[in-house]
This record gives C-alpha cells, sequence and structure tokens, in this order.
C-alpha cells in the first residue's frame, strides 16, 4: 500500500516542481541533507555559506519516510545533495530520479569500512532479519547506521568538505577550516567517549536496546549492545530471543537496558519488569532530537547517549 | 514433556501474560469472527487496520507518541468507519463490502493527509501496534475488559444476531430492532480489532478472529457450537505457537497464526462439511 501512496505523491511532485523552481535563495550553496545527522555535520563544514535542507527531521525515522513535493522541489534547486547510503535512506532513489536534480548526490559513507549485518560481534543475528532482507527491506546488506562511530562521523565530515569545495571553489577555504575545527571537536569527543567506557567495570559492558543500531558503536568503543528485535524494527521478536535477553539480565551479563527514540518500548519495559532492571533512559540512534532536547546535535547526541548509558550501568 | 510444556511459562513472566493475553483474546474474538464469516464480513479487520490511522494521528498530533490517546483515537475512528459503513449498507442498495471499502479508504487517505501535513515521519502505525510478547498491565486491562463487554454484549443480542445471520428479512419483519443490532455488533467488531492491534499486532488479532471461525465453519452448521469450536481452536494455537516461538526461536505472532492455519487447512480436508467429506459421500436424493 505505501508503495502505491508513494508513487503516487511523486507524481504529484513531479508536475509540481517546475513551477517552483525560479525561486533561488541568497546562500553560496543550497544543501540537502537526507536526515538531521547529516544536516548537523553539514551545518559545522559550511556555516554561514550553505543554507541546509533537511528532508528527514528531528525524531523522524528514514527508514518509512515518504517523501514529500516540498522535498523534490529542495531537491532541484540543490547544489549538492548529501545522503548517508548502504541503503538506509529508501526514499532516496526515487526521489532523485523524479526531482531530476543536476546536482552530486554525495554518498557519506564512501571511504567507511562496512559491516555486514551478518559481522554482528555479538553473533546473535535472527533468522527473521535474513527474512526482512530478502523481502526487499530498507536495510541491504551492510549495516547502515555508521555514524554512530566517530571514526565515521570523520570521514563523514571530509567527505562533506570534498562536496562543498567541489560545487563551491570560492568557499574552499573555509570550508576546509571549518571542517578542521570540527573534526579537532569530533577528536575530543572521541576521546571522552573512550575515557567514559574505560571507566566502566569489563564485566559490566553488556546492555540492552530495542534494536541493533549500534552496531558500528559496539565494535569501535567495545560496549556489547543486545536487542530483541535485531537490526530492523520491522522484524518480531521471537519468544527464545525475549527469553535469552530475560536470561542475560537474571545472570547478571546485561546490566542496563534503555529505549531508543522512535520505537514502540513496550517489549523494553516488559523486559525491564521481568527482571526488576529499571529503564536506564532514552538512546538516540537513527535521528537527533529536537532543538531543545537532549541530542540536537551530533556531539549533544554522543555524549548523551554515553552519559546515559554510564549513569545506567553504574547506578545499577 | 515438562521442560516443554510447562517450563518456558513456569520461568517466564512475560510468556505468563503472553499467554493469558492471547487466551483471553481468542474467547472473545471467536465468536465475533464467526457472526462476522458468516455475515460476509470477513475482510473487515484488514480493512479496520488500515482505517485507524486518521484517529491515531489525531492523537499523536495532540498527545504525542503516547499509546493511550492513540488507542482511544482509532477506536473512535474505527467506530465511525464501521457504523458508517454499516448505515450505508443497511439504508441504501449498496452491499456491506462496498461500502466498507469506501469507507476505509477515505479514513485512510484522510489519516495519510494528517500525518504527511504535521510532518512526522515516524511510523505511528508502527508504534501503535504492539506484540504478544509485550503485554503489560495496561493491555491486560485493555483485552480483559474487551473480552467481558463483548460477552456480554454478544448474550444480550445472541438470538437476534443468529436471526439476522440466517434470515436478515425474516428479522426485518418481526422486529425493528435489526439495525439496532448490526450496529451494536460492529462496534463489538471495531473494539475487538482496535485493542488487539494495540495489544498484540494486527496479524494476530486479525488472524484470531477470522482464522479459527473459517476453521469452525467446516466442522458445524450450528452457531452455539461454532462458536465454541472457534473459541477452542483459537486457544489451542495460541499455546502451540507460544510454545513453538519459544522452542523454535520463530516470532510468536506468525506461530500463533500459522498453528491456527493448520487447524484450517485440516478442518477443510477432514471436517464434516470440509472437502473429503463432500468428494466422498455420493449426493443422496432423499427419500419419501
Amino acid at each position: 500500500m505505501s508503495k502505491i501512496l508513494k508513487f503516487a505523491s511523486l507524481v504529484s511532485l513531479m508536475m509540481l516542481s517546475p513551477a517552483l523552481l525560479a525561486t533561488a535563495s541568497g546562500a553560496d550553496l543550497n544543501v540537502v541533507a537526507s536526515f538531521s545527522i547529516i544536516a548537523d555535520l553539514a551545518k559545522n563544514v559550511g556555516g554561514d555559506r550553505v543554507e541546509i535542507t533537511t528532508i528527514v527531521g528531528p525524531d523522524g525515522d528514514a527508514h518509512v519516510y515518504e517523501p514529500k513535493p516540498a522535498d523534490a522541489v529542495a531537491m532541484s534547486k540543490a547544489d549538492v545533495v548529501l545522503v548517508n547510503g548502504l541503503d538506509f535512506e529508501g526514499f532516496l532513489s526515487r526521489l532523485v530520479e523524479t526531482s531530476a536534480t543536476a546536482a552530486p548526490v554525495v554518498e557519506l559513507t564512501r571511504g567507511v569500512t562496512p559491516m555486514k549485518l551478518a559481522d554482528e560481534p555479538a553473533g546473535h543475528a535472527h533468522p527473521e532479519d535474513e527474512a526482512a532482507k530478502q523481502a526487499g527491506h530498507h536495510h541491504g546488506e551492510y549495516d547502515p547506521h555508521a555514524w554512530q562511530s566517530i571514526a565515521n562521523a570523520e570521514i563523514y565530515v571530509k567527505n562533506i568538505a570534498d562536496a562543498f569545495c567541489g560545487a563551491d571553489k570560492a568557499g574552499c577555504a573555509t570550508y576546509t577550516a571549518n571542517a578542521t575545527t570540527y573534526l579537532d571537536k569530533l577528536a575530543t569527543l572521541e576521546t571522552a567517549v573512550k575515557t567514559s567506557i574505560a571507566g566502566i567495570p569489563k564485566e559490566k559492558r553488556v546492555i540492552i536496546t530495542s534494536h541493533d543500531a549500534f552496531g558500528y558503536f559496539e565494535h569501535a568503543y567495545g560496549l556489547e549492545f543486545l536487542a530483541p528485535e535485531g537490526i530492523s524494527t520491522e522484524s518480531e521478536a521471537s519468544a527464545a530471543d525475549v527469553a535469552k535477553l530475560v536470561d542475560q539480565v537474571r545472570h547478571d551479563k546485561a546490566s542496563a537496558i534503555f529505549l531508543e527514540n522512535v520505537t514502540n518500548a513496550s517489549l523494553i519495559r516488559q523486559i525491564a519488569n521481568e527482571t526488576g532492571l529499571k529503564v536506564g533512559g532514552t538512546l538516540y540512534s537513527d535521528a537527533l532530537s529536537q532543538e531543545t532536547g537532549p541530542a540536537s546535535t551530533y556531539i549533544d547526541m554522543v555524549h548523551h547517549n554515553i552519559e546515559t548509558i554510564k549513569a545506567a550501568i553504574l547506578g545499577s | 514433556m515438562y521442560d516443554i510444556l510447562v517450563a518456558p511459562f513456569a520461568h517466564y513472566a512475560f510468556m505468563q501474560r503472553a499467554l493469558l493475553g492471547s487466551l483471553v483474546l481468542a474467547l472473545s474474538c471467536g465468536p465475533v469472527g464467526v457472526f462476522l464469516m458468516l455475515r460476509r464480513m470477513s475482510l473487515t479487520g484488514d480493512a479496520m487496520s488500515h482505517a485507524i490511522l486518521p484517529g491515531a494521528a489525531i492523537g499523536f498530533l495532540f498527545y504525542g507518541l503516547d499509546i493511550v490517546p492513540m488507542t482511544i483515537g482509532g477506536i473512535v475512528v474505527g467506530l465511525l468507519v464501521a457504523l458508517g459503513a454499516g448505515a450505508v449498507s443497511r439504508f441504501t442498495i449498496q452491499k456491506e463490502d462496498a461500502s466498507m471499502a469506501a469507507f476505509y479508504l477515505i479514513s485512510l487517505a484522510f489519516g495519510v493527509l494528517l500525518v504527511s501535513w504535521h510532518g512526522s515521519s515516524v511510523d505511528l502505525m508502527h508504534v501503535l501496534f504492539g506484540t504478544v510478547l509485550a503485554l503489560d498491565n495496561a493491555a491486560l486491562t485493555l483485552i480483559a475488559a474487551i473480552c467481558l463487554t463483548t460477552l456480554i454484549g454478544l448474550g444480550l443480542v445472541w438470538r437476534a444476531l443468529v436471526a439476522e445471520c440466517l434470515d436478515p428479512l425474516f428479522l426485518r419483519s418481526v422486529s425493528r430492532m435489526g439495525a439496532v443490532v448490526h450496529l451494536l455488533f460492529l462496534t463489538l467488531v471495531v473494539l475487538n480489532l482496535v485493542g488487539g492491534f494495540q495489544a498484540l499486532g494486527t496479524l494476530l488479532s486479525v488472524g484470531l478472529m477470522m482464522l479459527p471461525a473459517a476453521a469452525a465453519r467446516f466442522w458445524t452448521n450450528r452457531v452455539a457450537p461454532m462458536c465454541g469450536m472457534a473459541i477452542g481452536i483459537g486457544m489451542v494455537s495460541c499455546l502451540a505457537g507460544l510454545l513453538i516461538s519459544f522452542h523454535a526461536s520463530l516470532p510468536s505472532g506468525p506461530a500463533i497464526i500459522l498453528s491456527a492455519g493448520c487447524f484450517y487447512v485440516v478442518s477443510i480436508l477432514v471436517g464434516p462439511r470440509g472437502a473429503l467429506r463432500s468428494l466422498a459421500a455420493p449426493r443422496r436424493h432423499r427419500s419419501a
């Protein structure tokens, strides 16, 4: 059903977009970012020289987004389109096609070493994930949540700077300088994360979230994440999966449990009730929070996540 | 034996809750499904799972991602759609399937409009629809209340409902209560479905309503035993499905529904009114 709706909205926006093409904005570079985290990174690199339009905003789920005419208009006016790639944005290819944008579409995961879904170090890949992949789910062969490792975010930033330089030669010096400043901040952030994790006893470094969105984080920083729903929020948990998680907590293997900002919390609450483990808070995985929230920028998001995790583990 | 059948429920509270919730829902949904089937409205459940979107969206617009307002919104819109479709089929020449299709499509389109207009890209339905493994006290209470309401409601209008199913014109000729009974029945349908969606997800609540009823149809012609059989098949499917989900590491909703599906296939084949019997028995003419 949703496919038909998407198609219908695309047809309607094909008709609309040429009429609205004429307007231009004052900035040197019009940038379209596919979702909130990329938009934040791009803002830090571009500064005042760029005007950023975000397609999937804060607290939104890019997996299930349905594009609107305004998105195609923004895209057709864009000088640069920034996307995550690795099949994260299911809506993207059609939108690029219909908007007939001349702008380069830059996949920021270019240069990132992608993690195969089967590479999950925790070894709890679920059979239904396979089924979801077979069925042409938004997630492809690789785990797209690459930004959860700060080293990858640094690659994103470099890719963004390159893309901006390619599209706006005059501003290249500014972009490079901004990127360098921001990369320093990211390096500081990564040190802070590593210090935080070093302060958590090794045997307590197993935690539970709703679905596997933290594969890269886990790989980079040595925290182990378990989840009842696997990599895709749309797969359904089996009784055996939930029982296994309950056992993990009972045998004192998993030491904290968390919600995520855009998924159904009931399964996590159930595990928490069953084991007496208190829900440690909300982690931001696939989108930033609103302006007023605790994770409105990438750096804030990483800080918030690691602080929440640490407080919950040490408090348990 | 103990390890296979009892241990999963003895060791894990979430399994007890899943069993309790699904058994109560089977008790409530079975008879409703039988009457839906007898009225040729078997696809109402699927239509309803789309139709409630605007209600959930309005709940979301005002209260954010809170399950209670979204569920109440869903029930209200579900009632509007069901009663609207029922009224049109009652008072015009249009049949229930056509009016239901029209009403649910209007409702769905309105819902998509609301969601997009607000600019949210959260999959509301994904958030609203629950899973049997995550039944909390509120969800269990909701299911129990729905079950009680359904049983009382069915008890009150049982005779009229049966008469309506078998011969609506007769009921219309002897009583003006037909329309009232029909609308009351639709209310029960919506309550069961929307409550079921929130607690168990669409697949499980629609499946638990229709499959046992469809299977029971092959065993008897009488309405009361058919309802009893539907309840029984539903309950056994829940137990079997949960155990399969536990031991074979399969998702619970599909496991339960596939168990019910097995009952259905077996019933088609060996039920007294099923395929084999009607093939085996040559048509006998009644002798005087």
